[in-house]
């Protein structure tokens, strides 16, 4: 298949005797929302800095944007985007500057720059915040803000981990909306979360336990398949069978 | 890709104009201390009032104080009878007394002569404070030498710095203490800062090498350091009279080294504290105190005992504030300190490599 955008196979992490995650293995294609779920402690995040390149498997393999994950690190951070459940702009620069700051980071032209921030802050209704101070918005904005400069080198894939905490429902539904339209148009998205509302929104869905992968699906036939009525309750029958503490 | 390095020095230097609070103090505080250390606490002798006890005034007296009262350090208070001399000093009227002997001229005479005398002049001084008594002496002693006897046994010259201005000694302290405060310190702080906002975990998932974020981050500050050591020559050459005779190249060359070895100092200090508060206590701890204490800056080196000694010789401050001292005050070019410039070059190799390592490492 040529649409796949990231590809796991058998992908273990050990920390001496500590195995984080283990022999992983799935695919993500292209515009697809990939919902990563997993109690604190199963090995989300671990698996999720491999991803990045932050961090080497010990065994097992992967792409991500055609990329090794063994060996192209470096060029995988190039393709792909990243936004952390902390609130990562800077806040003592403007909304511009920080936009500025970022598309140097990728390497795009100034000219792209222009272009492309000016594009992204009109999606957002926001042209008018050009040249506010990131720390005088309120967290909502902050958060579409980061999300949207994530993606201001148009990456592959877009790493958003735990990307709603702290923000309120209605300012969650229009963050998704910006997930989908950026889904719509080709970015692949990889997303963690804690909220299982929004697991419902994803296309597909893996739910980590104990380091290892223990369901892999649609929201819908998940929970047909537990007969379940919501993810809340999939979620929980999957983690009460967890080992692991926090 | 060139011009990733360019947006990072812009952000950080945007980092520091914004933050205007710590961009006045930086600013300020070398122009505080100079003028603090230079004109208000300074160990020289200044406006010390002296009055003299004679019991005949005769022409080798007034001559000696006429010297006196023309000394800018000394105010001749006036003239007293031996009973009047404990209350003076005790209340602080005079801070010290000369006693003219009753047979001081046939004593100068004899002295003059050559002929072995007992002592014709007493010096009661006010010790209450011991460095400032102890400087007036020697003075007082020099000033009246000159008028007691033509044929003086020893002949005393203040090499480099005549005046003894206590300024002299302080500059090179001063900018041993400040570039550490400026770049160890600041630098520390913003890349930690960077760690507890979280934005560090962003720029560590881009595609820029983090050698590349930590030198973008050094210099905007090093630039403001070469600001801070631009200002503190000019104070010091013009407000407080240095003379700089080894010539300010040099000078400039050994701050600039310094001022690399800060910065490593700095980064060294990141690495190794997980926030800023901690950064902040490490830098004030670790860094100043050795430096007012062990650097020569406020007491000197020889002075203190074997075992401080030997800590010394490990901080920085120590090398960079003796070259400075003498090329500032002796005037030696800079290849006269060359064994400083070496040992400071190499602890800023040393410390360099070790905190990019220990920088790298934390990363995996």
């Amino acid at each position: 298949m040529n649409d796949v955008v990231i590809s796991v196979r058998e992908l273990t992490k050990r920390f001496c005797n500590f195995t984080a995650v283990d022999h992983i293995s799935f695919d993500v294609h292209k515009g697809e929302i990939f919902g990563f779920l997993g109690a604190n402690g199963a090995g989300k995040t671990t698996a999720m800095r491999i991803l990045c390149g932050l961090s080497y498997p010990t065994s097992g393999s992967g792409t991500v944007a055609g990329y090794d994950v063994m060996h192209d690190g470096e060029e995988i951070k190039r393709h792909i985007g990243y936004m952390s459940q902390r609130f990562s702009l800077y806040n003592d620069l403007t909304v511009w500057e920080n936009m500025r700051l970022f598309a140097g980071i990728y390497g795009l032209t100034s000219k792209q720059t222009e272009q492309r921030s000016t594009e992204l802050l009109d999606r957002l209704n926001f042209s008018s915040e050009r040249n506010t101070l990131v720390g005088s918005l309120p967290l909502g904005w902050k958060q579409k803000l980061s999300f949207a400069i994530a993606t201001i080198h148009r990456p592959e894939v877009v790493f958003l981990d735990e990307p709603t905490g702290g923000v309120d429902p209605v300012t969650r539904r229009q963050f998704w909306e910006l997930i989908y339209e950026a889904a719509n148009e080709g970015t692949t998205i990889f997303v963690t979360t804690h909220y299982m509302d929004e697991a419902e929104y994803c296309s597909r869905l893996s739910i980590m336990v104990d380091g290892k992968v223990q369901a892999l699906d649609t929201p819908a036939r998940l929970k047909q398949q537990y007969a379940a009525e919501s993810m809340d309750e999939v979620f929980r029958t999957l983690a009460r069978g967890a080992k692991r503490g926090e | 890709m060139k011009h990733n390095f360019g947006s990072f020095v812009k952000k950080e230097t945007l980092h520091i104009l914004r933050d205007k609070r710590t961009m006045l103090v930086v600013m300020l505080i070398p122009i505080v201390l100079m003028v603090l250390f230079g004109f208000a606490i300074s160990t020289e002798v200044n406006n010390i009032n002296v009055a003299v006890v004679a019991p005949h005034r005769t022409d080798g007296v007034h001559d000696a104080v006429k010297r006196l009262d023309a000394n800018e350090y000394f105010t001749f208070k006036g003239y007293i009878t031996p009973n009047e001399i404990d209350s003076h000093l005790r209340t602080g009227n005079v801070g010290a007394v000369i006693v003219f002997a009753s047979d001081y001229e046939r004593g100068t005479a004899q002295a003059t002569a050559g002929i072995p005398t007992r002592p014709i002049i007493q010096l009661i001084v006010d010790a209450s404070n011991v460095n400032t008594a102890s400087s007036a002496t020697a003075y007082l002693q020099s000033i009246l030498l000159g008028s007691a006897s033509q044929q003086t046994m020893f002949e005393t010259r203040m090499l480099f710095n005549p005046q003894m201005k206590s300024a002299y000694n302080f500059v090179p302290g001063i900018m041993g203490l400040i570039f550490i405060l400026v770049c160890a310190m600041m630098t520390s702080v913003s890349i930690v800062r960077e760690k507890e906002m979280g934005t560090m975990e962003v720029l560590l998932v881009s595609p820029v090498r983090p050698v590349k974020i930590i030198f973008a981050k050094m210099v905007p500050y090093f630039a403001i350091s070469c600001i801070v050591l631009i200002t503190i020559l000019l104070l010091a050459r013009y407000l407080l009279g240095v003379p700089m005779s080894g010539g300010v190249g040099g000078i400039f060359a050994l701050s600039l080294l310094y001022l690399i070895l800060s910065l490593s100092l700095g980064l060294f200090v990141s690495t190794i504290s997980k926030t800023q508060v901690v950064a902040l206590l490490v830098s004030a701890m670790v860094m100043m105190m050795p430096i007012m204490m062990l650097s020569g800056m406020l007491f000197p080196i020889e002075n203190l005992p074997r075992f401080f000694q030997i800590v010394s010789t490990i901080v920085p401050a120590r090398w960079y504030i003796d070259a400075i001292r003498k090329m500032m005050i002796q005037g030696v070019p800079l290849m006269a300190v060359w064994e400083n410039g070496i040992i400071l070059l190499g602890m800023t190799i040393v410390l360099l490599s070790i905190s990019l390592r220990k920088f790298n490492d934390k990363l995996e």
